[in-house]
Parts: structure tokens; sequence; C-alpha cells
């Protein structure tokens, strides 16, 4: 860990690590939205943090100017040997037109809302199983001993890969997440089991084909040809880190807000049909993932001189707090019915995975309170949150009522 | 009225098809489709619009 000297002002020398921004960062959007509305750093090697709605959605739509070949805000900004443009190390989230749309074209059929949804009883029974685990116990964690577990095991799944690998991904997830300031001749031979890891996978199901994404990544074709390898590595580990911490983060979220909010506990469990708006307001309200743009070439926007190869901080969670957008945009409102929220991203990096995601994020919280109709925070200040581009409580110590 | 989708707008978030599912549907890559031809009545016409109001890439038009 490098020491980085703590902000004075967010305006000017915002920085997305800094522990008030980690702790509570929607004050800090707020002031912001008012005051810039495009926030500066020299951070970075200099960046840009738009907080309105209307720009976040201008921003992601511009693909023109906009690059998506380094998606992660970090030190080290095209390092020597990373992965060309255009389609970068994870198609499609790091690939621009006209690559991106084959490389999402390609996932899109197995993402899509038919697919995913015949997986509801594979997850429901996934859930029962780690509640099972907790029968009896008046205190537990339900991040790591709950959230945590379910997205890990229902992406295991669905890449066909042995259920008891579970635990694998989720220690690689932690490493992603927690290393992130390691410099990269540091954090490379940390991946090297699970590059042997996905080898061996690929191997093997070039051997065994099976029903699942991994098959279908190796077999599918574009143009009368399959993908390169490097494609399907590519897709597959993306797969990985963008479908699990996310969707954790976000289940994450929710029964961290039903704990310290009884009335609205109270509600979801007395009336289980207004589920599917809770969900679209947990997202807004929460929306665990930032993603990063950078410069193509020097752009002027809005007033601000941005420079080539300058990062942008694309706030979807910004957009989702903006009062012109949204009615009462600081409150939770559990109901809610207009709700046009960001969280899934704008225009054509829309999360390829936003249909899984829901079904996960509905699928968990019914189970859990199902089990547990009453529940609150065991100790309000003992929760912390993950820092970087995805927000989610790391622990939720909760005791439960009768 | 009618309801129609902008194909160049939608992005395949999926919240037309989940609101208003006898209005809606979706295509094989996920993407929102109008079910037959979009014809709206007074019994329609404000589930349509309520898909209209929670479209994140404004991309539903009624037509009247
Ligand atoms: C609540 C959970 C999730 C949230 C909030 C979320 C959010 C996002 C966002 C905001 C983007 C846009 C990135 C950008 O514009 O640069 C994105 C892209 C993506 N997500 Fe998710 N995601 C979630 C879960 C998942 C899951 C479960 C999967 C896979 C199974 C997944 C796969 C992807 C993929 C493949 C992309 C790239 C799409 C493209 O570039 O065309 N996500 N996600």
């Amino acid at each position: 860990m490098t020491f980085k000297a703590p902000v004075q002002d967010f305006a000017t020398d915002w920085d997305h690590t800094d522990p008030r921004w980690v702790a509570n960062p929607y004050p800090i959007w707020d002031d912001l939205r008012e005051r810039c509305p495009v926030a500066h750093t020299e951070r970075y090697g200099g960046g840009w943090f738009p907080t309105t709605h209307e720009m976040v959605s201008e921003i992601a739509n511009d693909v023109e100017h906009f690059s998506s070949r380094l998606v992660v805000v970090n030190h080290n900004k095209f390092p020597e040997g990373a992965p060309p443009a255009p389609m970068g190390g994870a198609p499609p989230i790091t690939s621009d037109p006209p690559f991106h749309q084959i490389a999402r074209r390609v996932m899109l059929p197995a993402l899509s809302p038919g697919v995913v949804n015949a997986l509801e009883p594979q997850i429901r029974d996934l859930c029962a199983k780690h509640l099972d685990a907790l029968k009896g116990q008046e205190y537990f964690d339900a991040g790591s001993q709950y959230a945590q577990f379910i997205s890990p095991g229902v992406i295991t799944r669905m890449l066909g890969f042995p259920e008891e690998d579970e635990d694998l991904f989720r220690e690689f997830v932690h490493l992603v997440l927690d290393l992130i300031d390691l410099p990269t001749e540091q954090r490379v031979p940390l991946f090297e089991p699970l590059v042997q890891y996905f080898t061996k996978q690929i191997e093997d199901h070039l051997e065994n084909p099976r029903d699942d994404f991994t098959s279908y990544l190796l077999n599918v074709q574009v143009g009368g040809k399959r993908l390169a390898p490097e494609h399907v590595r590519g897709t597959m580990v993306l797969t990985l880190v963008a479908g699990i911490d996310t969707t954790w983060s976000a289940i994450g979220s929710s029964l961290w807000h039903l704990a310290s909010h009884p009335r609205d506990l109270e509600r979801l469990v007395n009336e289980p049909e207004i589920m599917g708006l809770a969900v679209e307001e947990f997202l807004r309200f929460y929306a665990p993932v930032t993603m990063a743009r950078t410069l193509k070439d020097d752009f002027e926007f809005h007033g601000c001189a941005m420079k080539k190869d300058d990062w942008v901080l694309l706030g979807f969670p910004a957009a989702n707090r903006d009062p012109a957008a949204f009615e009462d945009a600081g409150q939770f409102i559990i109901d809610r019915a207009h709700n046009r929220h960001a969280a899934f991203g704008l225009g054509i990096h829309r999360c390829a995975g936003s249909n899984l995601a829901r079904l996960e994020l509905r699928v968990a919280i019914e189970e859990f309170i199902k089990r547990f109709a009453r529940f609150e925070l065991a100790d309000p200040q003992a929760v912390t949150w993950a820092q970087g581009q995805v927000r989610g409580p790391r622990n939720i110590p909760i005791r439960v009522g009768s | 009225m009618k309801v129609v989708i902008d194909r160049e707008l939608c992005q395949g978030h999926g919240r037309c098809f989940s609101i208003a599912p006898s209005i809606f549907d979706f295509d094989e890559l996920g993407n929102g489709v109008v079910i037959g031809d979009g014809s709206l009545d007074e019994n329609t016409v404000e589930m349509a619009r309520l898909a209209q109001a929670n479209c994140p890439e404004h991309a539903i038009f009624i037509e009247e």
C-alpha cells in the first residue's frame, strides 16, 4: 500500500479510495453535483468525475470520445503489454465498437431472460442450503455467511465448473478487490493458479462438451469462425469478475438496508407483491458498480478541458441520486413506481448479466426473509464497506428476532 | 393509440417486459419487442406508460 495524501477538496482532488468516500460517498456526491458538477483530480494521472444523470448518460453514450479499453481506475495506466484495443483484456466490457458488438452479441443469447429464468429453482436451492447452515443461530454475518456465497455458487454452475470450487472464486474475487493497490509485478503471479485452473477447465470442456456457458463459448461461431482462445478466456474471466462481487454487494446492501430499516422489512414480509419494485429501488439507491472510461483525444466536455488518456469515473450510483432525474432522490422508497435507474449502466455496455443479477437479488432476499422475518444490525458500527469501484458491505453482523 | 420500441435505443434492460408482460416480450438477445401491432386501449395504456417511465434508455414511445 502506498501512502496517500488526504483529500482536501473532492471538487479538485477527488479520490474514490479516500476513507470518507468509502464510508459514505452520497453526501460528497450531492455536494459535488451542486458545486461543479464535474469534479477533477490530478491523482491517477488525471481524471474527471461527472455527478449528474444527464452527463453520465451523455458520456456512456459517446463512444466516439470515450473508450472502454480500461474500466478500472489505477495508477498504472496503459502499462507495457496492456491488452490492445479494440478487444481489451475482458471482452466485451473492455472493447470499443465495432469489435464490442461482436463480443456482446456472443454473450447475450446465453444470458437472455428465457435462459436465465430457468435457473430460478437452482438458485432457490442454493440459497436454502446456505440458510439451513444458519439455522438456530441468533447472531451471524449475513454478508460473509450468506450474501457472499450466492453469486459464486451461481456463476460456478453457469460456467460448468465443479461445485466444490466455489470457494476458489470467492478467494479470487477477494484477491482482485483487496490487492488493488499492489504493483502489477506483484499482482500478476497471484493470478497464476487461476489462469491454470481456466486452462484445465477449457481442456476438459473441449474433451467433454456439455450444456454450460464454457462449452457455449468454445463452440459459438461468429462469421463461420470459432472465437480466439484469448477471447474465450477473457470472457470467462469477465463473467467471474463482473458476476460475483457485484451481485453479492447488491444482495449485501439490500440485507443491510432491511436490517437497519424495520418498517421496510415489515412491508416486504407482509406485501410480497412489492418485491419487484423493491429490487429496483435497492438497485437504484445502493447501485454497487462504478465504471471508468479514458479519453481517446483531447476533448472539451461542458467546459472541462479533458486531455487524451484522462480517466473519467462514470458514477452510475451518483446518477441514481440526482434530484433532476428522480423525485426525492435522496430517499429510499421501497415501492417507487417511476425508477429509471442506471445501476446496470447506460448505452451499449448495459450489463449483459442484468437478468441474472436481478433474479439472484430477488430470490436471495425472498428466501432470506422467508426464514427470518425479523432481524436487525447487531453492531451498526462494525459494518465496513468495500473500497474501489464495486461498493457493498464487507460484513453485516445481525441478530435475528423471533 | 400505439406503443413502439425504438430498436436503436433499446439496450435490453428488460424493464418493459417485466412491468407489462402482456404488452412487451423479448427477442433472442433479450431486447424488448412489442407484442402484436402495439395497439393500446384504455385498459392497457397505463401499463404502457408505466413501462415507458421506467425505461432507462427512453426507448419507448406512445403514439396518440
Ligand atoms: C447487481 C449486480 C450487477 C451490477 C450492478 C452490474 C453492473 C454493471 C454495469 C454498470 C455495467 C456497465 C459497465 C460499463 O458501462 O462500462 C456492467 C457490464 C457488464 N456486466 Fe454487470 N452487473 C451486475 C451483475 C452481473 C452479472 C451477474 C454478470 C454475468 C453473469 C454481469 C456481466 C456483465 C458483463 C458481461 C458486462 C459487459 C457488457 C458490455 O460491455 O457490453 N454483470 N455491469
